[in-house]
């Protein structure tokens, strides 16, 4: 028996059920105290205020949520507000991320200056300071709607957001849509077959009719297949407010700005890391090759710092997801804020924070699962 | 430090967060008096800011009729009107802040509701105010009623009774509204001032201390509509029925001296009084002290420390603060008010 437990692996598995055990008894031990001592206090717990009807109202949201909604589409009505908002800044983020880390490092002082000064003014200061800057100015400095500044014909700013003509939506107009992204795949795929033919044979054929028609062909047989009326719809001064059109709320406006802005940031200094990570061998080749200096960019360097630059963008994307929360501070009906509210209609905090946690460890966990997937792919492959 | 065992630093982490967890298990004293009177003040759950109600005055005093609720209790236990610590809770975080011992009691513009009472494991107090939710309006608008406010944009702050209140008045009314909310009482109020939204909700008291702080009170009219009733009351725990008897009869105790004409200033000459309730509210005969675990003088020291009802009332919110509330349904009621205080008996 003393043999057994000095031999060393049955040693190292015992240690490990043991640290298994520890943790689930202290995670068990936690749970019976939560729920013991909310009895004795007589707080009600369970999940079943979620079917309970919500009675407040969300917006925007984007899917159709109206007060007489349960609690459960509430809070799945803040899940995508919050996810809306994250995604976009993500795109954004990336886009002006790379375009001013590539500035830091381009010959041209004035632009590496202003690249620097960017990215210091905004990552040396906390994000939630901008957001309620970027708000206040939207609110402040802007006329109030019934003053509002008309850009253009039909075009209203103000501080409650721009309001532009709308077009009426109807389920034909996304068969259309859905018919145009259709052809963006096909595009690519006949472009794809096309300069492996030209590889492969290495006869030159004008491509560019051939990847027009598939763009654009499925889009043109749909629209002629379902008509879909165009009726504009514009916007109108109210007594309160413009009414119809489309509406960007400055809520929303504010989150965006201030999530993309310091997103960028963060991203332009890895995106910096990342190309100088390439040798200077790479970039002495490219010139030796005749490429210009965007091109040796795009073909041969931004490639291979990919490798240097996911692993931490991972991180940035993470970050920019749960910074999402800052917005209840300037009222964008987040996930956080639709869970304030239920919360304390409800009175159930435990539960209420707990699907905050679930929801955002969940999301978050998707996002890694995505980025080590893309990050394995263009990973540098041993052969 | 060579050769820890391994398993005897995993044995010896766990015992120790075993038992700091045991006990770090809330202790929930059945007797909030002890624990006050050993800690040597109270802890009051209040607003941040609102003006007449809770706020921090030009030396940083926290003054206003929330805060004189706490002083009564604090007078009534320690006979010093000033022994309060106040904490600032937030709407959002306010019952979890009771509920976990940060504080004695809440009071806090509190509306008493049924769901509150019968769900969150506490009791209300007295009512110390009757109130009801209003909609302010900038006066340039033209709006005479609430239901003129249809397309509006609302600013509501979140996890409060508002934000349900104001669902339940417009849609039987058909009234199609939108609504911004607020985690920030700040962000709120700036919000209406800058016009991002049209209309701003909340109790009538707190309207007025709204238009209060605007930059030009003319300029705002709250509407004549109540759309709903906010009974505001004090909360505490609902284990321990002593501490809610305290918080109870201390405030009562301020309602019957404005019924007796009793007042900070004159209380003294009310000791030689005949009347047998004054004697016995005061503490010159019987033991109604006793009864709640203190001192004889307990009501002595309320309307000594604090005033009566009256006095309150005008100090803080009356017509002469910039509040400007007149006593409506806060009236005694032999004057045609809500107020009424049970027998000291």
């Amino acid at each position: 028996m003393t043999r057994l437990f000095y031999d060393l692996r049955v040693r190292a598995i015992l240690y490990q059920v043991l640290a298994v055990a520890f943790v689930a008894s202290v995670a068990w031990y936690l749970a019976a105290n939560v729920s013991q001592k909310l009895a004795e206090q007589n707080i009600v717990t369970g999940f079943g205020f979620l079917s309970r009807e919500a009675g407040f109202v969300i917006s925007p949201s984007f899917i159709d949520y109206k007060p007489t909604d349960s609690f459960a589409r509430a809070l799945l009505t803040g899940i995508l507000n919050t996810i809306f908002v994250s995604a976009l800044a993500v795109v954004f983020a990336t886009i002006l991320g790379l375009i001013v880390g590539v500035a830091r490092l381009s010959g041209n002082p004035l632009l590496r200056a202003l690249a620097f000064v960017y990215v210091e003014a905004l990552r040396n200061v906390p994000l939630l300071l901008y957001l309620f800057l970027w708000y206040g100015l939207i609110v402040n400095l802007l006329p109030p709607v019934r003053e509002a500044i008309e850009l253009m014909p039909h075009v209203f700013v103000s501080n409650s957001g721009v309001t532009i003509p709308a077009m009426n939506w109807t389920p034909s107009h996304t068969k259309v849509l859905l018919a145009l992204m259709a052809g963006v795949v096909l595009a690519m795929t006949v472009r794809r077959r096309m300069v492996a033919q030209r590889v492969s044979t290495g006869v030159e054929r004008r491509m560019w009719p051939w990847v027009l028609l598939a763009l654009l062909g499925p889009a043109l047989v749909a629209l002629l297949l379902f008509r879909p009326e165009i009726t504009i719809e514009y916007p109108e001064k109210g007594r309160f407010r413009l009414a119809g059109g489309a509406h960007l709320k400055p809520e929303f406006t504010a989150l965006l700005l201030g999530l993309t802005l310091s997103a960028s940031a963060g991203i332009a200094e890895t995106v910096r890391s990342g190309i100088l990570s390439v040798g200077r061998g790479q970039w002495d080749a490219t010139k030796s090759l005749g490429l210009d200096r965007g091109m040796a960019l795009r073909l041969v360097v931004l490639p291979q710092a990919l490798r240097v630059i996911i692993p931490p963008l991972t991180s940035a994307y993470l970050s920019l997801f749960k910074n999402s929360s800052l917005a209840t501070a300037i009222g964008y009906p987040d996930l956080v804020l639709v869970t304030n509210t239920t919360m304390n209609q409800t009175g159930q905090a435990v539960e209420g924070i707990a699907i905050m946690m679930l929801v955002y460890l969940s999301i978050s966990i998707t996002i890694s699962l995505f980025m080590n997937w893309y990050n394995a792919r263009v990973a540098l492959k041993e052969r | 430090m060579k050769n820890i065992k391994p398993f005897r630093l995993v044995a010896g982490l766990g015992v120790a967060l075993g038992l700091g967890l045991l006990a770090s298990a809330p202790a929930q004293a059945q007797a909030t008096l002890d624990a006050v009177k050993k800690r040597g003040k109270v802890l009051c759950g209040v607003s941040p800011v609102a003006a007449g109600f809770s706020f921090a005055d030009d030396k940083g005093v926290r003054r206003g009729f929330d805060q004189d609720v706490c002083r009564a209790v604090s007078a009534a236990v320690f006979g010093d009107p000033d022994k309060v610590e106040s904490v600032p809770l937030s709407t959002n975080v306010r019952f979890q802040g009771l509920q976990s011992g940060e504080v004695d009691l809440l009071s806090r513009q509190t509306t008493w509701t049924f769901s509150r009472d019968n769900s969150l494991g506490l009791d209300f107090g007295p009512i110390v105010f009757y109130d009801g939710q209003g909609i302010m309006v900038p006066a340039k608008l033209n709006v005479k009623s609430a239901g003129e406010l249809g397309s509006a944009v609302v600013c509501v702050l979140p996890g409060t009774t508002t934000q349900q209140n104001l669902e339940d008045y417009f849609r039987p009314r058909n009234i199609k509204y939108e609504a911004v909310v607020f985690e920030n009482s700040d962000e709120w109020r700036n919000a209406y001032f800058t016009g991002r939204c049209d209309a701003i909700t909340t109790d009538r008291s707190d309207l007025a201390s709204v238009r209060a702080v605007a930059p030009n009170p003319k300029d705002h009219v709250i509407l004549p509509e109540t759309i709903s009733k906010e009974p505001l009351a004090p909360v505490v725990r609902q284990n321990d029925a002593n501490w809610r008897d305290i918080v109870t009869w201390s405030f009562f105790a301020m309602v019957a001296a404005e019924e007796l004409k009793i007042t900070r200033a004159n209380v003294d000459t009310f000791l030689t009084s005949k009347d047998p309730e004054v004697q016995r509210l005061l503490g010159v005969s019987g033991d109604l002290g006793k009864m709640l675990g203190l001192d004889a003088k307990w009501a002595y020291n309320v309307i000594k420390g604090v005033g009566n009802y009256a006095e309150m009332f005008d100090r803080n919110v009356g017509p002469d603060t910039p509040i400007g509330l007149t006593r409506g349904p806060n009236k005694l009621w032999t004057e045609g008010g809500l107020l009424y205080s049970p027998p000291f008996r």
